[in-house]
């Protein structure tokens, strides 16, 4: 038996003339908590309802415990879905609507009677048996969900941004939850999110994608930290792109001024995207800053103030805990490590 | 403001053809004319519990509960393959089954008689195939198929229309929990579709009981139904106040079997009559 539980060889999925999915690779591990992370439109969900069997991939295979399973109804798949708009059956009580998929197996009443039990004290809802599903919360609603597909002891739980409907407060402690539950069972997670924080989160490892193809597989802090491009490293928590040159290794030009960096194996003047993170640039007096520019704007943001400092032709986003008034001028010092080097998506090769 | 006096047109509409005509029905079926005018009484109801009334109403009630399970049985499977069908379809197979409903009603019912005629269309048809010819012109069974003929529609739509508002995601989620094609059926979208199944059912059931047309072109006024009786009290014995009566009674009749049906139904939704 190998490590991996669910893997998609070469998957593409067609939709007429659209094509929703690109080419698709990845594994995911046993017990892995993995997130698909992309705008909306990228094939997350499409992804997702490939392994859950609602559609059928147009070409390659979904492996599960290396047995191809493309073509299996979902009935017969050891895998379960808390669907985005939860999907709870509004014609049965909680009870009835948890205890579905084990009447459904012909399970013994006593038996049934107590995993509900359990299921219902594992998402915090004893003694919700009876209750109507109209007359439920959302948080509610989404917890008795989950219950209804844990239930089945599912190898492997697809969810398909099942905190999309809640409000922050709530999503946030659902996203500790979630968590929890995931570790308490030991249950592989597949969670489709187009909120980067949330995967951030909660995520062991996040597949980001855009346009049907993927763009990076890694851990929360690879995909944070080593972006591997332009779009990865927007969409990932906030940064400047700026164009740059490549003049040799570990020597870039961006913004009319040269920096060290830690990035190799470029062609010589080699065009790239130079990523940085708002928080990794030093705001300094303006005669001690590698580039000297003048505050645009400032926003107080709570934990930080964000600024906006243009120097030359390009705005640089910064945070930072120290503010300088707009109007003023300064100095910025961004750190060889600090400076993402990107090869430049060929638009040629798009298509 | 407004709205009450937009309301008024409608309401002495009501009154006028709906409140004061079923009054009047009302005092016909309750009076008699006695030598000092009209007087009250509740014979024209008590004769109405005689065996022979009694029977026609039991036969009349017989062949419309048959013809609409009969379009329960054909009506559901088709509201079924329309609801599935893809989007751009859908209206023009509910064009197809609606097209019919478009023609006069009567003319119908004839083309019916002179497709079931001893010497009739089919009959010409099933000669030439060297078979047995069918003789149910003028039997029940004339009379439950051109009830079912003329009323499916009005099964097929509700049903319809409460299964295409199923939530897509609801049949998923009873697949992905382990459900085969007839679990989900049976344990999802019949449910679910019960307020159509009342509501059609309603709705072919009451026309079908009260119909005197198709009795009496199909069933060539052999076999009396409630309706013909009320027709012939009215038109041939001229005894208004039994008439009356059997229209109050049949009115009752009609008003519980919806609040059963409507009451078993419990959703708000679809039952369209209440």
């Amino acid at each position: 038996m190998t490590l991996n539980i669910i893997e998609l060889k070469n998957v593409c999925k067609y939709f007429g003339e659209h094509k929703a999915l690109i080419d698709m690779n990845f594994y995911v591990r046993r017990n892995e908590f993995v997130t698909l992370l992309g705008p909306s439109g990228c094939g997350k969900t499409t992804t997702l309802r490939l392994i859950g069997g609602f559609e059928h991939p147009t070409s390659g295979e979904i492996l599960f415990e290396d047995t191809n399973i493309a073509d299996l109804p979902p009935y017969k798949r050891k895998v379960n879905t808390v669907f985005q708009k939860y999907a709870l059956f509004p014609h049965m009580d909680v009870y009835d609507n948890i205890a579905f998929g084990l009447k459904v197996k012909k399970m013994n009443k006593s038996l049934i009677d107590k995993k509900v039990k359990e299921m219902l004290s594992l998402v915090n809802l004893k003694g919700f048996e009876k209750r109507s599903i109209d007359s439920l919360s959302g948080g509610q609603q989404q917890r008795i969900a989950i219950a209804r597909a844990l239930i089945n002891e599912p190898d492997v739980l697809l969810l398909d941004e099942p905190l999309g409907a809640l409000d922050l407060k709530l999503r946030k402690g659902m996203q500790i939850e979630l968590k929890r539950i995931q570790q308490r069972l030991g249950i592989t997670f597949i969670f489709v999110t187009h909120d980067q924080e949330e995967a951030l989160t909660m995520s062991d490892k996040i597949i980001v994608m855009k346009d049907g193809r993927l763009q990076q597989i890694g851990t929360p802090e690879d995909i944070y930290n080593e972006p591997e491009n332009a779009f990865v490293a927007d969409f990932i928590g906030e940064s400047t792109i700026v164009d740059g040159i490549m003049h040799e290794d570990f020597l870039v030009e961006f913004a009319g001024c040269k920096f060290r960096c830690v990035d190799k194996g470029f062609g010589k003047k080699e065009n790239v995207d130079v990523v940085i993170r708002p928080e990794d640039i030093k705001v300094v007096g303006s005669d001690e800053g590698m580039l000297v520019g003048m505050v645009q704007s400032v926003i107080f943001k709570g934990v930080h103030y964000e600024m906006i400092v243009k120097s030359g032709n390009h705005l640089f986003k910064i945070h930072s805990t120290k503010m300088a008034p707009v109007g003023k001028q300064v100095g910025l010092i961004i750190e060889p490590n600090d400076i993402h080097i990107m090869k430049k998506e060929r638009v040629k090769d798009e298509e | 403001m407004k709205n009450k006096l937009i309301a008024y047109p409608y309401i002495v509409w009501m009154i006028l053809f709906i409140v004061i005509p079923i009054l009047l029905v009302l005092s016909y079926s309750v009076t008699y004319k006695s030598d000092t005018g009209l007087a009250f009484t509740l014979q024209h109801y008590k004769r109405f519990f005689d065996p022979l009334y009694i029977n026609v109403l039991i036969h009349s009630m017989n062949l419309a509960l048959i013809s609409t399970l009969i379009c329960l049985v054909l009506g559901y499977p088709m509201a079924m393959i329309i609801a599935k069908a893809p989007v751009r379809h859908r209206n023009m197979m509910v064009l197809f089954f609606v097209i019919p409903m478009w023609m006069n009603f009567l003319l119908r019912t004839y083309s019916w008689m002179s497709l079931l005629e001893r010497s009739g269309l089919i009959n010409k048809l099933l000669k030439l195939l060297q078979l047995p010819t069918l003789n149910i012109m003028y039997t029940n069974v004339a009379v439950v198929l051109g009830m079912v003929y003329n009323f499916l529609p009005f099964m097929v739509l509700p049903i319809y229309s409460v299964l295409v508002k199923i939530d897509k995601s609801l049949i998923e989620a009873a697949q992905d929990l382990g459900a085969n094609e007839s679990e989900v059926f049976l344990k999802i979208t019949l449910p679910l579709s019960l307020p159509g199944v009342i509501s059609g059912f309603i709705m072919v059931f009451m026309p079908a009981i009260t119909t005197f047309v198709i009795s009496r072109l199909l069933g060539g006024g052999q076999f009396t139904l409630i309706g013909n009786l009320i027709e012939q009290q009215f038109l041939s014995a001229g005894d208004w106040n039994f008439g009356s009566a059997i229209s109050i009674l049949m009115l009752i009749l009609i008003l519980l079997s919806s609040l059963v049906m409507s009451k078993y139904g419990k959703d708000k939704e679809g039952v369209g009559l209440w």
